[in-house]
């Protein structure tokens, strides 16, 4: 198998950067670091065993309705993880609320299967699955890094900032409001694409 | 002078291309263009000139800021000795407003021109030199007891992301002075509104009188405190709380007048922003509740309150944000003063509405233009007679 097929997702092809995929949930879910772990995840996972259960199935999927199928697939791994994080992080899980239950319409998942899924053997497909949630979780960790540390003060949910810093102590320092708002993830997420450009020079349009 | 021009002529060698500091040539070219109108022409094609270039506009700016600046100052120092209590003749009180006014115009041009500097030098561009009243806007809209750190921190993000990742000066969709200030009011609220921050000195509160409360006429306004809202002719001129250089009406319009006088800022937009203010005033005037609600107080006095006549004439008249058809100017213009009323009126999260009103107007400004553009279009479409 092709060693691309990981690497590529990563970085060079990265879901979110590059194929501007799966925004909203970078945007919602990377307030604070933990719920975007998670988050990262259980898209992975979905992701993975979807795009390899649609590609076993590719062969037998009548083409007009593969859609259907495919949210099925979907649909039914996206139960599976919600009730799973229920039994065993339920703290976690009433934090993310919805946003499990919204990976089903995730552009990054449908996008691969349709993409990728659809015409690549199940090993492969699962690979590709693995390595997108991967990819979309480097950007989803790199974001909620800077919006936990410079809007909260915390990184998983410990102080690095001294509370001594802080104004009302008596220091000189004050947390950031704005990267608790969902904006300053678009802005965010918007830098790594700069930053990815300008290193990746291929990508920059005429 | 001439021993200027001598002095520029001759290190000029070093740093244009090939010589020794070549690279630096664009931080050159900004401070000899600076100093001297450049004497090139345009070589191709037609192009309609004014005598005056970029530079020179900019420095005029500075001199209609300068009423405000000063004023910003004194109003400074007399509210400390208000809030203090002590008693401070002319010169100390403008002194002190000085001393504290001062760093913050330091910080401001520092960090900025900094930016500015560098991301030219890195891209081999002129140095633009939108950001010369931009600097001086910066502290004239921020609460004098905003650390220098924040402030710092909010002129950097107005520069790169609000300006140099678009493309730099006349590339920018939002006016960067307010960028600067959404900023440092959505990331640190505690130190842009409320009642302390507007008094040097009332957030330490040391040696504050008893019972000395640093609440703006909006606030008051707002919670409904009528007796402590000024009267329109303090209001007017402007020994009221608030942030630097917005607190007199009467400063603005000396610098109102000098703009329009040299026909830098568009009057038209002026006089539109001034008209929405007023007749959206009136109008909630018209279907106040009760006399006491914010929705009865006269409508002229939302032109005195707060940044609303600094907003008028220095912000929303900016050329690269605002719209550039004449038609264009005057919807514009009037949805800022409509939009800040009614967020004034209605959003009791933020006493001013005028910041986020010019914002959300610079957004849709190339809208107006392309309508009007394309209504004239049709218009004249329709006018000829296609054989």
């Amino acid at each position: 198998m092709d060693k691309k097929i990981f690497i590529e997702p990563l970085f060079k092809n990265n879901p979110i950067s590059v194929l501007v995929l799966g925004i909203c949930s970078a945007l919602a879910v990377t307030v604070k670091l933990e719920p975007a772990l998670v988050m990262t995840l259980s898209v992975t996972i979905v992701l993975g065993f979807s795009e390899a259960i649609v590609s076993l199935l590719r062969k037998t999927i009548p083409n007009r309705i593969r859609i259907i199928v495919q949210l099925v697939v979907v649909a039914m791994l996206v139960i599976l993880v919600d009730q799973i994080l229920k039994a065993f992080a339920y703290e976690v899980s009433k934090q993310l609320s919805v946003f499990v239950g919204l990976i089903i319409t995730n552009c990054i998942i449908m996008g691969r299967i349709e993409a990728f899924a659809l015409a690549n053997k199940p090993w492969p497909s699962f690979v590709d699955g693995i390595a997108n949630g991967l990819g979309y979780g480097i950007i989803l960790i790199a974001v909620a890094f800077f919006r936990e540390l410079f809007g909260s003060g915390t990184l998983l949910g410990y102080n690095i900032v001294p509370a001594s810093w802080y104004i009302k102590n008596g220091g000189f320092y004050e947390n950031n409001g704005l990267f608790i708002l969902p904006p300053m993830a678009l802005i965010l997420v918007g830098m790594f694409i700069w930053v990815q450009r300008s290193i990746q020079k291929e990508l920059i349009e005429e | 002078m001439k021993a200027i021009r001598k002095l520029v002529d001759n290190i000029k060698p070093t740093f244009s291309k090939g010589g020794k500091l070549g690279f630096l040539h664009s931080t050159f070219d900004a401070f000899e263009t600076f100093l001297f109108v450049p004497n090139l022409v345009t070589k191709t094609g037609t192009h309609i000139r004014d005598s005056i270039d970029l530079k020179r506009t900019m420095t005029m700016v500075i001199f209609a800021l300068t009423p405000a600046l000063l004023f910003g100052m004194y109003n400074v120092g007399h509210q400390h000795a208000l809030a203090t209590g002590a008693s401070m003749d002319f010169w100390q009180t403008f002194f002190y407003g000085f001393l504290r006014v001062i760093p913050m115009v330091i910080v401001s041009y520092g960090v900025g021109l900094g930016i500015e500097f560098a991301s030219a030098q890195i891209r081999g561009h002129e140095v633009n030199e939108g950001y010369l009243v931009t600097g001086m806007l910066i502290p004239l809209i921020m609460p004098v007891d905003l650390p220098l750190w924040m402030l710092a921190l909010a002129v950097a993000f107005s520069v790169i992301i609000g300006k140099e990742v678009f493309g730099g000066t006349g590339m920018n969709i939002w006016n960067p002075a307010l960028i600067a200030r959404a900023f440092a009011f959505f990331a640190y609220p505690s130190f842009m509104s409320g009642d302390k921050v507007w008094v040097s000195g009332l957030t330490k509160g040391e040696g504050i009188i008893d019972g000395f409360s640093g609440a703006t006429p909006l606030a008051n306004a707002q919670a409904g405190i009528w007796s402590e809202v000024p009267s329109l002719q303090e209001m007017f001129l402007g020994l009221i709380p608030g942030s630097v250089g917005e607190t007199s009406t009467l400063a603005i319009l000396l610098g109102a007048a000098l703009l329009i006088f040299t026909g830098i800022a568009s009057w038209r937009i002026m006089v539109s922003v001034v008209a929405g203010g007023l007749l959206t005033g009136l109008l909630l005037n018209l279907v106040a509740p009760s006399p006491d609600s914010y929705l009865a107080i006269p409508a002229w006095y939302h032109l005195v309150m707060g940044g609303f006549a600094f907003g008028t004439v220095f912000m929303a008249t900016d050329p690269v944000t605002g719209s550039q058809t004449n038609r264009g100017k005057w919807i514009y213009g009037f949805l800022i003063g409509m939009l800040a009323v009614v967020i004034r009126v209605f959003n009791p999260g933020y006493p001013e509405g005028m910041m986020l009103a010019i914002l959300l107007m610079n957004t849709f400004a190339p809208l107006i233009d392309y309508s009007v553009v394309q209504k004239n279009i049709k218009r004249r479409e329709k006018r000829a007679i296609i054989k």
